[in-house]
């Protein structure tokens, strides 16, 4: 009997719950739209740590290399093109900035600003990876990847015009260390672009279609927060891996 | 003070008509389901599933090694069986057994919430485990592994041309499953408890989750990495771990084991929870220091995070800080004593009745206390020197994973059963279950302690004739085991379509979960309740006049 009345209640329940006062975007199980943005941010602030937590190992593994291969480091460090890393590091910081405006423009509901900037962003992600791909690029072609390609020869007779400090061989072999650590972070890193790069294509195809500039903004502020976090990745391994001896 | 409850008479129940078992019809609504109640059940039939599969691994192990000679199978096979044993008994049951299935469901219900706050990522997590499961049963087909489960370097790096890449893709997939289980319940738990739900009111299972949880969403990442550095360093040959490059093996020991670590307390704490609820439920009273045991798990999650290193006293780490290690090691027991202490002073002069929760809940003290204090031998420098690495871990570990968190798991399932079934499960049958189980689990890995305390080391196929007495003791013991945990799939497979209706609150619990029908609807509560009492206020249940909406 008593199951029974449950249902019936339920039926007379749902009707003038405010239903209709809700915004369209609301799931069900939330009691309010200011719950459910609560919980979204709640959630990525959390991704967000686990996401710190993941780069937390290499740049532990960083940290102990560098101490004890310090000159190795050095020498690696000064092969990489502090133009190349310098350029990148202004484009990264540049689209994080096109990203902000893309969540102001969803707050404020310009659906032509969110477009153009998160367009913008898509565009600079882009070119981050392509000078991204010309350094290691370069890196194949002097046979500084990790494996059985790798040369050490360099280092430790390094060309006249370089005033490089040549390195004995067993520090020079250390070098292979430094580069896994810099195809593994950048790498790692470059992975989360391409993925940001592949949710901004959809978010860009549902901010055409009109779906963030209706006071959904809660998607587009929590890639935000993604991107700023790939982002400031970035300028920690810049200053780690460019700038280890170049002051 | 207890309060004696009378049960409720059964035989007057009835199934109700509409509930989040048939509200929907067809595979799809299951697979595609946003419910955190369907999702648990999903999750339950799954890892039974792997929970078979690495039991046949334990069994082919201890039937290897019934007898001294390597006669049944090559060191080779016998490697490959441990290794899956460990992986999918650790990855694929013990890490998301109460939690994906027991907390996926009652979690929600017992704050006040209609849903997880994230069902589609909920969805997700299920569908990673079974991606994690896939590539798991793939390394199998295709070969095996036999790295361990500890993926050892240089061992898994250099040494080995078994599946080691496929089987930690599994292993990467499947921790984000587990990621993605934390972070809902982290957030459910801060964000959609009901008006009224304070910290301080939440049962003490939704703390023990709260503290597993945060350990998965800290831990579990670190895993990733290591993982995909052990795959680098396999596939393009990068050198973080090779000594031959300058890398450091031990590096690997210290990110592996810092998830590593904290993922026993991952098993251990829900478990822990399941036996707050329990121990309560069937003592009618409240539980003993609320505070202290609700914080007790926290200091669990944190001190946890702070003792992996004393996986490698015997690997070359300074003398300095295999001490700070140890004192830490040991420190853990205090928080897991005033657990145990107060599930005995909530008893003290409680009406206890010995129910088959109850049943388990006590064989859970009795083993997990065991599996505690060696623990503490453990933990001990010289000690550890002794016997790390012989079957004196094994049994170990045996003690506080499957003595305490399988006992717990069928607690809380056999708790819980009614709740998510709607009927209830043979008694007299799975006290006998019960029993059998942990005369089965003692007989298997009490003589693994003495066996290891002579020496015999683990992971090896083969062993010195004078250990064969307690080996062959150790292999009935696990027939034993077996029988009894394949009684309770037997018959709750059974209790689905012929038990018993068991009403809304077939043992006069106070959580939220039980003044609901049983099965709940697919939104839980018609209306969300208003929360007035604590938690485990048995004079609150007792003058409550209506059970089936609350607030």
């Amino acid at each position: 009997m008593a199951n029974d009345a449950t249902t019936s209640m339920h039926s007379e329940v749902v009707a003038p719950h405010d239903v209709h006062e809700h915004p369209w975007y609301q799931r069900h199980h939330f009691e309010t739209a200011e719950q459910q943005r609560e919980a979204a941010s709640f959630g990525m602030w959390l991704f967000l740590l686990t996401e710190i937590m993941f780069f937390g190992g290499l740049f532990m593994a960083y940290l102990l290399y560098r101490n004890w291969y310090y000159d190795a480091f050095v020498s690696g460090s000064n092969t990489l093109s502090l133009f190349l890393g310098t350029l990148n590091t202004v484009v990264l910081i540049t689209s994080s900035f096109t990203m902000a405006c893309g969540v102001w423009a969803a707050e404020t509901r310009k659906k032509g600003m969110l477009l153009l900037f998160l367009g913008i962003t898509l565009f600079l992600g882009f070119v981050f990876l392509g000078i991204k791909g010309i350094e290691y690029k370069e890196k194949f072609d002097l046979n500084h990847v990790p494996g059985a390609h790798f040369d050490i020869s360099e280092f430790v007779n390094p060309p006249a015009h370089s005033h490089e400090k040549p390195l004995p061989v067993d520090m020079a072999n250390r070098t292979q260390i430094y580069f896994s650590l810099y195809f593994a972070m950048t790498g790692i890193h470059a992975l989360h672009m391409i993925i940001g790069i592949g949710i901004l294509f959809v978010l860009l195809y549902k901010a055409w279609q009109g779906v963030y500039t209706t006071g959904y903004v809660q998607p587009i502020e929590n890639f935000g927060l993604y991107w700023h976090l790939v982002d400031i990745v970035w300028i920690f391994l810049f200053p780690l891996l460019y700038l280890i001896n170049r002051h | 003070m207890s309060t004696i409850v009378t049960l409720p008479d059964q035989t007057t129940a009835k199934l109700p008509k509409r509930n989040y078992i048939n509200n929907e019809h067809g595979l799809m609504s299951w697979l595609l389901t946003g419910d955190h109640k369907r999702i648990a059940m999903l999750y339950l039939v799954s890892i039974t599933f792997f929970f078979l599969l690495g039991g046949f691994f334990a069994g082919m192990v201890r039937l290897e090694l019934l007898t001294p000679q390597g006669d049944l199978m090559s060191a080779d096979t016998y490697n490959k069986m441990f290794t899956m044993h460990g992986i999918v008994m650790i990855f694929l049951f013990l890490v998301p057994s109460v939690p994906a299935t027991l907390g996926n469901f009652v979690l929600p219900i017992m704050i006040g919430a209609k849903d997880l706050a994230f069902p589609k990522i909920n969805l997700l997590s299920w569908y990673l485990y079974m991606a994690g499961g896939i590539f798991t049963i793939a390394a199998l087909v295709l070969g095996g592994v036999d790295t361990g489960w500890t993926f050892t370097t240089p061992l898994s790096t250099h040494y080995l041309n078994t599946h080691v890449v496929t089987t930690a893709t599994a292993i990467f997939v499947a921790g984000f499953s587990s990621i993605f289980t934390g972070l809902n319940f982290i957030v459910t738990i801060h964000r959609m408890r009901a008006p009224g739900m304070t910290w301080f009111r939440l049962p003490l299972f939704i703390w023990s989750q709260y503290a597993a949880s945060i350990l998965m969403v800290l831990g579990t990442p670190v895993l990733a990495i290591s993982i995909v550095l052990v795959a680098l360093e396999r596939t393009i040959g990068i050198g973080v771990f090779d000594p031959t490059k300058g890398g450091d093996p031990l590096l690997f020991q210290h990110l592996f084991w810092f998830y590593s670590h904290p993922a026993v307390y991952i098993m251990i704490l829900p478990g822990m929870g399941v036996i707050s609820e329990v121990i309560s439920t069937f003592s009618r009273k409240r539980v003993f220091g609320y505070t202290a045991v609700a914080f007790s798990s926290v200091a669990i999650a944190l001190f946890g995070m702070f003792v992996w290193a004393h996986h490698m006293f015997i690997m070359g780490i300074s003398n300095y800080s295999a001490l700070v290690f140890s004192l830490l090691s040991m420190l853990v027991a205090v928080p897991s004593a005033i657990k145990v202490f107060n599930w005995g002073f909530t008893m003290q002069k409680g009406s206890i009745t010995f129910e088959t929760p109850m049943l388990y809940a006590m064989g859970f003290l009795g083993l997990f206390a065991i599996g505690g204090v060696t623990g503490i031998f453990l933990a001990a420098l010289g000690m550890d020197i002794m016997l790390t690495e012989t079957y004196f871990i094994v049994a170990h570990f045996h003690f506080v994973m499957v003595g305490g968190m399988l006992m717990a798991f069928l607690s809380g399932l056999h708790f819980w059963w009614p709740k998510m079934t709607g009927r209830m499960y043979p008694e007299s049958l799975s006290k006998f279950a019960a029993v059998v189980t942990f005369v089965g689990f003692v007989l298997t890995f009490f003589p693994q302690f003495l066996v290891g305390y002579l020496g015999m080391p683990r992971r090896y196929h083969a062993y010195p004739a004078e250990y064969q007495v307690l080996n062959v003791l150790s292999t009935a013991g696990a027939t034993v085991l077996g029988i009894g945990y394949m009684l309770p799939i037997l018959y709750l497979g059974w209790s689905l379509k012929y038990g018993a209706i068991a009403g809304n609150n077939p043992w006069q619990a106070t959580g939220l979960e039980w003044q609901i029908q049983s099965p709940p609807l697919t939104e839980n509560f018609v209306e969300i309740p208003i929360v007035e009492q604590e938690a485990y206020d048995y004079e609150w249940l007792a003058h409550q006049k209506e059970v089936t909406t609350v607030g």
